[in-house]
C-alpha cells in the first residue's frame, strides 16, 4: 500500500511540477506582502529549489505527518482535509446505505418477475438512471428544489452547503435534523446514480443463482418459494454485491465530486476543485493522496466483507 | 472473430431490438445535426444581441398559412430583470433557405422600420448575450460528440501498446508496466483529472484547449483498459498459431501486432462505445466547472453553466436544455453498447 501511495505522490508532484501556475502568485501580486518575507516563505518550503529536492523535502515531512499550509485556507493543509473528509464520508455513507436499500430488493424482485412488465420498466428505468450525469440531475433536482414552496415543518428547502445560517443556534437535535436536510438533495442524486448499476448487477446475480442445481435441489424438497429465496439463493447472490460494495463506496468518495460542487456540499470534491483553481500545491497534493488512499481503504474493505460472506475466501 | 462476421451478427442483434435501433438512430441523427451544425443552425455560435438578454423561446404563430415570430421588446419589472412582450403589431415570417442557412429570420425581414432594431428567432431561448440557445445547441455538438470518439481512440490505442506489451513479453517489462497502471488507477478519476488540468494550458487557441481535454481525458481512461489487453493477449500468447509464428523467425513486435492484436478488437468495440459515455460527460462536466471549453466557443457543458446560478435558473429554465442533450446523447451510447455487447459476446446472451 505504501509503495503504491508513493507512486501516486510522485505522479501527482511530476504533473503539479509541470504546471505553468505559481503557488505565491497571490502573495506576490499583494502589494502588502513584502518581498522578504515572499523569500522567506520560498526558502522555507523550498519553492527556490530544483523539483526532485522539493519533492524529497516534501516526501519528509508528510512521513512525519506534516502535510504542509495551506495558502488559501491560510491554515495547515491537514486541518482542511479534516473538516471536509468528515462531509464526504457522510454524504458517501448516506447514499450508499439508501442505494442498497432501494436497489437490492429492486434487483431481486425484478430476477423474480423475469421478462415480465415490471422487470422490463425496471430495467428501462435503470438505463435512464445510468445516462442522466450525475451533475445534470442535480442541477435538475436544485431546481425543483427553488421551486418547491415553503413547507410548514421545514421551512424552506435548502439549496445547498452543509448548514443553514442559524446553525450554531440550535440545539443538538435542530442540528441534526438541520444537516439532514442539506444532506437529502445530494444524497438523492448520488443515490439515484448508483441505483441502477447496482440493480442490475443484483438481479444478474439472483437469476444466475436460481439457476444452479442446489435451488433445484430446494425446490425438489418441496422447500417454500421464500425459504429458497432467502435461506439458499441470496447469501450466494449477494457475493458479487458485497465485492461491489467497497468498490461502490470508494467510487462515492471520488464520484460524489460533481454532485458536491453543483450542491456546494463542502467536501473533498469540492476542495479539490478549489486547491486546482487556486494552485494550492500542498492542498492539492494532499487531496489527491487522500482520494488515493480512501481508494484503497474501500477495496481493503472490499476484500474483507467478501471473506467474511463467503467462507470459501482465505484471508491470507 | 473476422469483420463480415461481427457485422452480420450485429445486424441480426439489431433486427430483434428496438430500443437498438431506435439509439441508433438517435445518435446518426445527432451527429448528422452537429456536422451540419454551420448550416442548420439559424445564427452563428457567437452572435450576440445585447437587446435579446434572456430572451425566452419564441413562440411560433401561424400567419396566413405559414409559421411567423412576432419581435419581442423589454421592459424592466420591479427587480430591475427584462420582461420580454411581443409587438403583435408585426409578424415576420420563418422562411426554409435563407441567408445561406437551412431556415431562419429573411435579415432584411427581420429589420424594423420604426427603430432599425432587429427581431431574431430564438427557438429554444437565449442565453444572457442574447446567443440562440439552438445555435449554440447544435454547434457544441461538435465538441461534446466528437471528444468521446476521438478520447476512447486515443485511450485505446495507448492501451493496446501498453496492454499488447506486458501481455507479449512478460516478466520485467509486464510487471513495470502494470506498476504504472496500478498507480494510475489508483488516483480517483476526478482528482486526477483536476491533477492533468492544473498541468495543461487552457487558456490558449481554441483547437489547443480541445487536444488537451482530448488528452487529459485519454490519460484517465487507458489503465483500465491495459490491463484487460494483457490478459487478453497472455492467454494469446501460447495459441499454437502464435508460437508458429514466432518460430518461423517473424519479428516478436510483427508477431504482436499483424496477429495478437486484432483477436483483441472484437472486445475493443464493445468497451470503445461503452466508455465513450464517460468521456462525454467527463468533459461536460470539465466544462460546467469553467475547466474546459470556454466561452464564447460552446460544448453541452460549457452550455450548462448558464444554469449554475440557482437562485436564477427559473427566470431562465431553458438553460437546462443542454443537459437533455448531453442524457440522450449518454443514454443512446449506452443502449447501443448493450446491443453490441450482447450481439458480440455470446456468454452474456440472454
Amino acid at each position: 500500500m505504501i509503495p503504491m501511495l508513493i507512486g501516486v505522490s510522485l505522479i501527482a508532484f511530476a504533473l503539479l511540477s509541470l504546471s505553468p501556475g505559481d503557488p505565491l502568485a497571490a502573495q506576490r501580486g499583494n502589494p502588502q506582502v513584502p518581498d522578504e518575507l515572499i523569500r522567506r516563505i520560498e526558502a522555507q518550503y523550498g519553492f527556490d529549489r530544483p523539483v526532485p529536492e522539493q519533492y524529497l523535502r516534501w516526501l519528509g515531512r508528510v512521513v512525519q505527518g506534516d502535510l504542509g499550509y495551506s495558502f488559501k485556507f491560510k491554515r495547515p493543509v491537514a486541518q482542511v482535509i479534516r473538516e471536509r473528509l468528515g462531509a464526504t464520508l457522510l454524504l458517501a455513507l448516506f447514499s450508499t446505505f439508501l442505494t442498497w436499500l432501494i436497489a437490492v430488493p429492486m434487483g431481486v424482485w425484478s430476477a423474480l418477475r423475469r421478462s415480465q412488465w415490471p422487470d422490463k420498466t425496471v430495467s428501462v428505468l435503470s438505463f435512464v438512471g445510468m445516462s442522466l450525469p450525475s451533475f445534470f440531475l442535480a442541477l435538475l433536482l436544485l431546481y425543483a428544489a427553488s421551486m418547491l414552496p415553503s413547507l410548514p415543518l421545514v421551512g424552506k428547502f435548502p439549496i445547498g452547503g452543509l448548514v443553514s445560517p442559524g446553525y450554531d443556534r440550535l440545539d443538538t437535535l435542530g442540528r441534526i435534523l438541520d444537516i439532514l436536510k442539506h444532506l437529502l438533495l445530494p444524497g438523492l442524486v448520488l443515490t439515484i446514480g448508483g441505483l441502477a448499476g447496482l440493480q442490475r448487477i443484483a438481479r444478474g446475480s439472483t437469476l444466475e443463482t436460481l439457476s444452479q442445481p442446489y435451488i433445484l435441489a430446494a425446490r425438489a424438497r418441496g422447500l417454500s418459494d421464500r425459504r429458497v429465496l432467502w435461506g439458499h439463493a441470496f447469501r450466494n447472490a449477494a457475493n458479487p454485491l458485497i465485492t461491489l460494495l467497497g468498490f461502490e463506496f470508494s467510487a462515492l468518495l471520488s464520484g460524489a465530486a460533481f454532485t458536491e460542487i453543483i450542491t456546494s456540499w463542502p467536501g473533498m470534491g469540492l476542495l479539490a476543485l478549489e486547491a486546482v483553481r487556486s494552485k494550492d500545491q500542498f492542498l492539492v497534493l494532499a487531496t489527491v493522496l487522500m482520494g488515493s488512499l480512501l481508494l484503497m481503504l474501500g477495496n481493503l474493505l472490499s476484500d474483507l466483507l467478501h471473506a467474511w460472506n463467503d467462507p470459501r475466501v482465505k484471508v491470507s | 472473430m473476422s469483420g463480415t462476421a461481427t457485422t452480420s451478427r450485429f445486424a441480426l442483434a439489431l433486427r430483434g431490438s428496438l430500443l437498438a435501433r431506435l439509439s441508433l438512430g438517435t445518435l446518426a441523427f445527432l451527429y448528422l445535426a452537429a456536422i451540419l451544425a454551420g448550416w442548420i443552425a439559424p445564427y452563428g455560435y457567437d452572435d450576440e444581441s445585447r437587446a435579446h438578454s434572456w430572451a425566452p423561446p419564441s413562440q411560433l404563430r401561424w400567419i396566413q398559412g405559414r409559421p411567423c415570430v412576432h419581435p419581442v421588446s423589454f421592459s424592466f419589472d420591479e427587480s430591475a430583470r427584462r420582461v420580454y412582450v411581443e409587438d403583435t403589431s408585426r409578424a415576420i415570417p420563418v422562411r426554409l433557405f435563407v441567408n445561406g442557412r437551412l431556415f431562419g429570420l429573411d435579415s432584411l425581414e427581420a429589420i424594423s422600420p420604426q427603430d432599425g432594431s432587429s427581431a431574431r428567432l430564438y427557438l429554444l431561448g437565449a442565453d444572457a448575450r442574447g446567443r440562440d440557445l439552438l445555435s449554440r445547441l447544435l454547434y457544441g455538438g461538435r465538441i461534446s460528440l466528437s471528444i468521446g470518439v476521438v478520447g476512447v481512440s486515443i485511450s485505446t490505442f495507448i492501451a493496446l501498446v501498453v496492454g499488447g506489451l506486458a501481455g507479449f513479453f512478460g516478466g520485467w517489462v509486464d510487471r513495470s508496466l502494470m506498476r504504472v497502471c496500478e498507480i494510475f488507477m489508483l488516483i480517483p478519476s476526478f482528482y486526477l483529472l483536476m491533477l492533468l488540468r492544473a498541468t495543461l494550458p487552457l487558456d490558449w487557441d481554441s483547437r489547443v484547449v480541445y487536444l488537451s481535454i482530448v488528452l487529459i481525458l485519454s490519460l484517465i481512461g487507458w489503465a483500465g483498459l491495459a490491463r484487460v489487453i494483457r490478459g487478453l493477449v497472455q492467454s494469446l500468447r501460447s495459441a499454437d498459431y502464435i508460437v508458429a509464428a514466432r518460430a518461423l523467425g517473424v519479428h516478436p513486435l510483427v508477431v504482436l501486432r499483424r496477429h495478437a492484436l486484432p483477436q483483441t478488437f472484437g472486445f475493443l468495440a464493445i468497451q470503445a462505445t461503452l466508455s465513450i459515455p464517460g468521456y462525454i460527460i467527463a468533459e461536460s462536466g470539465l466544462s460546467l466547472l469553467g475547466l474546459g471549453i470556454q466561452d464564447p466557443q460552446t460544448s453541452w457543458g460549457n452550455l450548462l453553466q448558464e444554469s449554475m446560478s440557482i437562485a436564477e435558473i427559473h427566470l431562465h429554465p431553458w438553460s437546462l436544455i443542454p443537459g437533455l442533450a448531453l442524457f440522450l446523447a449518454v443514454l443512446s451510447y449506452n443502449l447501443a453498447g448493450d446491443a453490441l455487447r450482447d450481439a458480440l459476446d455470446p456468454r452474456g446472451g440472454r
